[in-house]
């Protein structure tokens, strides 16, 4: 509690105590009515001063209908009522006690989201308190990282934050992303290595030459992100401010007829008017109108499924995003880097006959041996990773343009490269076009070796990430990619999606996804997928676009609405849950805390439920809405 | 022009209030009042003098809701 609540924890015991004096005393001495007043005006100033002068000052500024009225109107009411009838109907102690509790439950919710606030600011606790500078002397000085210009050296010690972005210069060390990312494996970091800011050191020292200000390094824009995103509201936010601004006055109005309308009718019908009964029901149903449960629950809801998904790695830019993210019915990917890693892996060996795979392999790892290309780099991984390197002197070297190459060594002629180079030295390869990927043949002083087929390969989560989507109820998933046809039908069937786009120029995705637009039905929303490099103009038009692997990259984080700090696809799927628990919870408030007012509004309009029964509707509804938006916290299981 | 100040408001209606009322401030083109994270965002029209502005919001917010904080 901070001072503030402390207070009024103090003013609720207090008038507690004088309450149940005040209770004691009566109980064993008459005491005339006016005396009556006074000392229960004692409790009630101690608990409720600030409410009058609040509801005072709200009708002073034109701002008559707020809470603060309706419990002040409600008290001051009860306890007149008890004046005029000596006693007899509602009367002081329902006055002070409606008071009483309505701070209790005031104290509670600011208490209880006080709580809620800090443990989700924690989740996200990520800002660096300061950098670590080596001064003249060679001492280490902690000093603000806003105050760290470009290229400057800061030391990182064991189990500190990275502060600002960079490069290591000195130094080798596991890093935990996973404040940023939501993964738990730590990533090993050498000199040269890039750093982004945000991630913890686990061991070693290193020094870092920063690359950005504090204000352009990840950690920054993240938290810039995370902090504005209670800012754009969703549509249940607006939808309820709305709700409040004409619930309230409609209800006092109601109040007003039910104290005023039943009383004439039955003088009109010359019987007893009983006014007193009908001006405590009419207060009762101010005390239960109180909007609070809803006003409260709801951005509360909406700030704990937006703190779950920061934990997790997946950052969302705003509450109507998340809103949106649930009523997702189509979903747009891209191939490359997104569904697929987006490197080149040797994926088939297949020798001619008289040669074993491992021949094949040795050789073209001899002819790429001192080619930087991708397609090399990938032949020459494969090659260490089955232990095939061969170490054979080249005594010269040729590269052929658009062909490939031809390399010598002591005892063989080696040509690799496409099947126009096989052509031009007299083979007719097997035909790769049938194969998703790149096809390298290679031959060997004259006979012809066998091909390898580099692709493109899944990553290893995206085939659970469409099934998982595909469990949740999206209509429809649909990959887009500029690739060759043969690669994006042999990705589609392996990830079991029935609907694929291949050969498209970055604009060709723009206009198939106002197709996929225009084929939304009624409320459905379209997001997209896609690595965020290349995928901008597709990202801002899909009513959710969805960047990954978006760590460090400044143009994803700009233009995307919720942004993958990884390249996993299967946060996607758990993103979609986070946003469906997220919205049935807070559906459920709305149903559950409209419902029972209504319901104790009609009990109380009929004289059914009393003062008592009221004080329920309005803190114990609030009570349980916000318990029950606490639970947006919680990240659902098996995702 | 967009910019961003710390407050201090204990309740979500409140900060609703907040918000109503920097709407209506002139030279402010739209305000934002996020109770959860303690925050106002204000637009300022263009070559508005804001510090002049935030002056009025202080104002216009203290109004409706006495016991709020905005640090400009």
């Amino acid at each position: 509690m901070n001072k503030k609540q402390k207070k009024v924890f103090n003013r609720i015991i207090i008038s507690i105590i004088l309450l149940i004096a005040l209770q004691i005393l009566l109980h064993f001495v008459e005491v005339p009515v006016l005396l009556q007043f006074a000392l229960y005006m004692i409790p009630y100033i101690v608990i409720g001063g600030d409410i009058l002068k609040k509801a005072f000052h709200g009708i002073t500024h034109g701002q008559v209908f707020d809470e603060c009225f309706l419990m002040a109107v409600a008290t001051v009411g009860a306890i007149i009522l008890g004046l005029v009838t000596e006693g007899e109907e509602g009367g002081f102690l329902e006055g002070v006690a409606v008071m009483l509790f309505y701070q209790i439950g005031e104290l509670f919710q600011s208490v209880a989201v006080g709580k809620s606030r800090k443990n989700i600011t924690d989740l996200m606790d990520i800002r660096p308190d300061y950098a670590n500078i080596e001064n003249e002397s060679g001492e280490l000085e902690k000093v603000d990282p806003e105050d760290v210009s470009i290229g400057t050296i800061i030391v990182v010690k064991a189990g500190e934050k990275i502060p600002i972005d960079g490069i290591i210069r000195e130094g080798t060390a596991s890093l935990d992303t996973s404040a940023l990312t939501g993964e738990s494996m730590p990533v090993e970091k050498n000199p040269g290595d890039e750093v982004i800011s945000g991630c913890v050191n686990i061991t070693g020292l290193l020094k870092i030459e920063t690359t950005r200000e504090f204000g352009e390094s990840t950690v920054s824009k993240i938290l810039d992100m995370v902090e504005n995103s209670s800012m754009k509201k969703s549509k249940s936010e607006n939808f309820i401010s709305k709700f409040a601004r004409f619930y309230t006055p409609i209800v006092c109005c109601l109040a007003l007829a039910l104290a005023l309308l039943p009383p004439i009718v039955l003088l009109i019908m010359s019987k007893e008017p009983m006014w007193g009964t009908w001006v405590i029901r009419a207060l009762t149903f101010l005390v239960i109108s109180c909007p609070c449960a809803l006003v409260i629950s709801i951005p509360l809801s909406f700030f704990g499924g937006i703190g779950a998904a920061s934990s997790n790695g997946i950052l969302v830019k705003g509450s109507n995003y998340l809103e949106a993210l649930s009523e997702t019915g189509i979903i747009a990917f891209d191939k490359t880097g997104t569904l697929t890693k987006g490197t080149f892996e040797v994926t088939k060996v297949s020798p001619a006959e008289g040669f074993t795979a491992d021949d094949l392999v040795i050789y073209a790892s001899i002819a790429e041996r001192y080619s930087d290309h991708p397609i090399a780099l990938s032949i020459k991984k494969f090659a260490e990773e089955g232990g095939l390197n061969s170490i054979e002197e080249i005594t010269s070297d040729e590269n052929i343009p658009g062909k490939g190459v031809r390399v010598k060594t002591v005892s063989n002629e080696i040509y690799a490269g496409n099947s126009a180079l096989m052509e031009s030295i007299g083979f007719t390869p097997i035909s790769g076009v049938d194969f998703p990927g790149t096809v390298i043949h290679v031959a060997c002083d004259g006979k012809y070796v066998g091909m390898i087929l580099i692709s493109d390969s899944l990553k290893p989560t995206s085939k659970k990430a469409i099934e998982a989507l595909k469990a949740s109820g999206i209509r429809r998933l649909v990959m887009l990619t500029g690739d060759r046809k043969e690669s994006a039908e042999s990705i589609a069937d392996e990830l079991g999606l029935s609907e694929y786009r291949a050969g498209l120029l970055p604009g060709d995705k723009v206009d198939e996804v106002e197709k996929l637009i225009a084929d939304k039905k009624g409320k459905e929303k379209l997001a997209f997928v896609g690595d965020g490099i290349n995928d901008a103009p597709v990202l801002s038009r899909a009513d959710i676009g969805i960047a990954m692997g978006a760590l460090g990259s400044d143009a994803a984080i700009e233009s995307a609405d919720i942004v993958l700090m990884d390249d996993d696809p299967a946060r996607i799927a758990l993103a979609m849950k986070i946003s469906k628990k997220c919205l049935r919870i807070v559906r459920e408030n709305i149903i559950f805390a409209i419902g029972i007012k209504v319901l104790c509004l009609l009990l109380g309009a009929l004289g059914i439920a009393n003062m008592w029964m009221a004080i329920f509707a309005d803190v114990g509804v609030m009570v349980i809405a916000v318990l029950n938006a606490i639970r947006c916290l919680k990240i659902p299981k098996n995702a | 022009m967009k910019k961003t100040y710390g407050i201090e408001v204990d309740c979500a209606a409140c900060a609703q209030k907040m918000e109503e009322a920097a709407k209506k401030v002139a030279g402010v083109v739209d305000a934002t009042v996020s109770f959860m994270s303690q925050k106002m965002k204000v637009e300022f029209a263009d070559d508005a003098d804001h510090s002049a502005i935030m002056q009025d919001v202080v104002k216009a917010c203290k109004a409706v809701e006495e016991d709020c904080e905005i640090y400009v």
